[in-house]
């Protein structure tokens, strides 16, 4: 079992025949996720790598393919009109990749999103990857394993670090997210903790979070109250510097100045077990988990 | 993006705000000549990007030009928590009635442009946030819809009693969501908005920050950016497409992704050692951003040792390598350099480097050991 995507996946790639798209698209396919169809304005008609069908528009691949998820690897000026394309395709999960995205294009289309019930997960996040079934994005699939530990983060390579650390000590994954570091998202650590929670294939969860922000503290407030699975944490940028900040509207808007001692706090006041650097998660995670 | 006072002001004034006058100046005497057109008390201000320039004395009041330019010779020139200031701003000294503060940024719990307004403005605003909350008022803009009338009015009346100036404050609130909108502002702050005795609303200081991601698509916003404000560094870094902050310590850390950067960071400080820097090279093992990276480590006389990590996801290591070996051939490097690569073709690239004679581990932990070892033993 996992969450977000699984062997039911019928995959189209937005933007599949650009430079990342292509390469990315390669990669999923190797790892054998199902690619149902590809989008490119303009090359509607042609095939993808002799194979997958390319389409025009989102909702002619849908028509034809059934496709049911996206993922998005389209420069950041047309990224928003992609995600609120897909959106109105029908498609029930959209993943962006795109780095870059103006944040009030985001605040434009998030609502568009929500009013046509889809899910967006990202902008600026490396996807999401069910180990063994489908790879939805640029995490590495090699370096995951198969299990029933759920993984959520908000970075690329960190991820890929705490994974690593994991599937060499035989510990596999049930899904690893990750959310993406935008100001606005369209999943946030809450949402992925319910996923994960209501999830019969995942046994206990590891939280990545950064400095900057309450998203962690929304989410350990989440877990103390909801989740009942166990969940290791790690907050990166202890060592960080304040910074030199203008202006006073970022510390009022959030009550915080998002601090990764306040983080670490708010993780142990919730049961959290916080990891003090990337190779803890193994330890915790054993320790965390029922004796079988 | 930080815009300076200066500019901020004139997008503001553009839109319709009232803004007092005054202009900016690089020397004494240009400062001079403004307060002299200006006529009676004028105010200098040093215009660089931090926020406490008042209370680290980039502000002065001046009764006449002669004082101008010996405020302005004081202030240009001074350093204010590292950033030298080299424009300042003239004008006039304002008669205050009241300060307010008005703040419009995109918040990221709400996922809209959130105003916060408060009739207690000035400089100690996040004293009066932390203990007195409920004397901010906010309110969260549908970004569909945008600011509509009446809840600019309820606004304006959160920081006047007086129904004219809450008028004129309104419309200063919509003005100033008009700004945030067409120049893709991140966080826009009026501090403080002042009533003078003779019932004009001002403007007196302004603060806007245009979001990055906006720049691409806007070059006239671009074109606003002042090198000469930014730390050294960070100008080559972001020129380089490096992602670069300088800290204290003596362990250079060159690292892909900027979580695992901070990571790296920690991880330095958990095993006794201090990270000289952030840097981030992103996705990329082209060989011009490591030689970039190189560059701007080994130009902080601190830094004692440098660490790379390396983390090859869809990146292939042995690119990585590659790249490292080319910029050492283009760059020379007398300190001690660790490597630690893993992930896609991890053990061609460990071969390619200590063909080459450098140090190169898989493991995180070991290396960042190795490089805190290093830097301590050339301190």
């Amino acid at each position: 079992m996992s969450i977000f995507v699984d062997r039911a996946t019928r995959l189209v790639v937005q933007g599949i025949t650009g430079r990342d798209g292509a390469f990315h698209a390669r990669q999923m396919l190797e790892y054998g996720t199902p690619i149902v169809a590809g989008v490119t304005p303009g090359k509607g008609g042609q095939r993808f790598e002799g194979g997958v069908p390319i389409f025009h528009t989102v909702v002619e691949a849908v028509a034809e393919t059934g496709a049911n998820t996206s993922v998005i690897y389209v420069p950041p000026a047309l990224a928003a009109g992609a995600i609120a394309e897909a959106a109105d395709a029908g498609i029930g999960f959209i993943v962006c990749i795109t780095e870059g995205i103006p944040v009030l294009d985001m605040a434009r289309t998030l609502p568009f999103v929500r009013e046509k019930r889809a899910r967006l997960l990202g902008p600026n996040c490396p996807g999401l990857i069910t180990p063994g079934a489908a790879k939805v994005g640029i995490i590495p699939g090699q370096i995951c394993a198969p299990g029933r530990v759920g993984l959520v983060s908000r970075s690329g390579t960190l991820t890929y670090e705490v994974v690593n650390h994991l599937t060499r000590n035989g510990i596999g994954q049930s899904t690893c997210v990750g959310i993406g570091g935008d100001p606005l998202i369209g999943t946030n650590f809450i949402d992925v903790l319910r996923a994960f929670e209501d999830d019969p294939g995942t046994e206990a969860i590891v939280m990545l979070g950064e400095i900057g922000g309450t998203d962690e503290q929304n989410a350990a407030k989440f877990v103390s109250e909801y989740v009942t699975k166990p969940v290791v944490g790690f907050i990166a940028g202890q060592t960080a510097p304040k910074g030199r900040r203008m202006g006073h509207a970022g510390a009022i808007i959030s009550g915080s100045s998002g601090t990764a001692e306040e983080k670490i706090q708010a993780f142990e006041a919730a049961g959290i077990a916080v990891m003090r650097r990337p190779l803890d998660v193994v330890d915790l995670v054993r320790k965390s988990s029922r004796p079988s | 993006m930080n815009l300076h006072e200066y500019q901020a002001r004139s997008l503001l004034r553009a839109a319709g705000i009232p803004v007092p006058d005054g202009e900016v100046a690089s020397t004494a005497q240009e400062a001079g000549a403004i307060a002299q057109r200006l006529g009676g008390r004028v105010v200098i201000k040093a215009q660089v990007h931090v926020g406490g320039r008042g209370k680290a004395g980039g502000v002065k009041l001046a009764e006449n030009p002669d004082q101008a330019v010996k405020a302005a010779a004081a202030i240009l020139g001074m350093s204010i928590k590292g950033l030298v200031v080299h424009k300042v701003l003239v004008v006039p000294a304002a008669k205050i009635a009241s300060e307010s503060y008005v703040g419009l940024l995109m918040d990221r719990e709400t996922q809209r442009p959130v105003f916060m307004v408060s009739s207690a403005g000035g400089v100690d605003i996040e004293e009066v946030a932390a203990t007195r909350p409920e004397a901010i008022s906010r309110f969260a803009v549908d970004p569909c819809y945008g600011l509509l009338p009446h809840q600019a009015l309820g606004l304006g009346l959160c920081l006047y009693d007086d129904f004219r100036s809450a008028r004129i404050a309104a419309g200063i609130m919509q003005q100033l969501y008009q700004v945030f909108v067409a120049q893709g502002v991140q966080l826009a702050e009026i501090n403080p908005l002042v009533t003078t005795p003779d019932g004009d609303v001002l403007a007196l200081d302004a603060k806007i920050v245009i979001d990055d991601n906006e720049l691409d698509r806007r070059p006239d916003l671009a074109a606003l950016r002042d090198e000469t404000a930014e730390a050294p560094g960070e100008v080559a870094a972001r020129q380089a497409g490096l992602s670069f902050i300088k800290l204290d310590g003596n362990v250079g850390c060159i690292v892909n992704g900027a979580g695992l950067a901070m990571a790296t960071m920690d991880l330095v400080k958990f095993y006794g050692g201090e990270p000289a820097n952030f840097l981030d090279i992103g996705g990329s093992s082209n060989p011009e951003k490591v030689v970039q990276a190189l560059r701007i480590i080994t130009s902080d006389p601190n830094v004692k040792a440098i660490l790379f990590n390396i983390f090859g996801g869809i990146t292939r290591t042995d690119d990585v390598a590659n790249g490292i070996v080319t910029a050492m051939g283009q760059f020379k490097v007398n300190l001690p350099v660790v490597i630690r690569l893993t992930g896609t073709n991890e053990a061609e690239a460990l071969r390619i480097l200590e063909r080459i004679g450098m140090r190169a581990v898989s493991d995180m932990d070991e290396a960042v050991k190795q490089a805190v070892a290093l830097a301590g033993e050339a301190a």
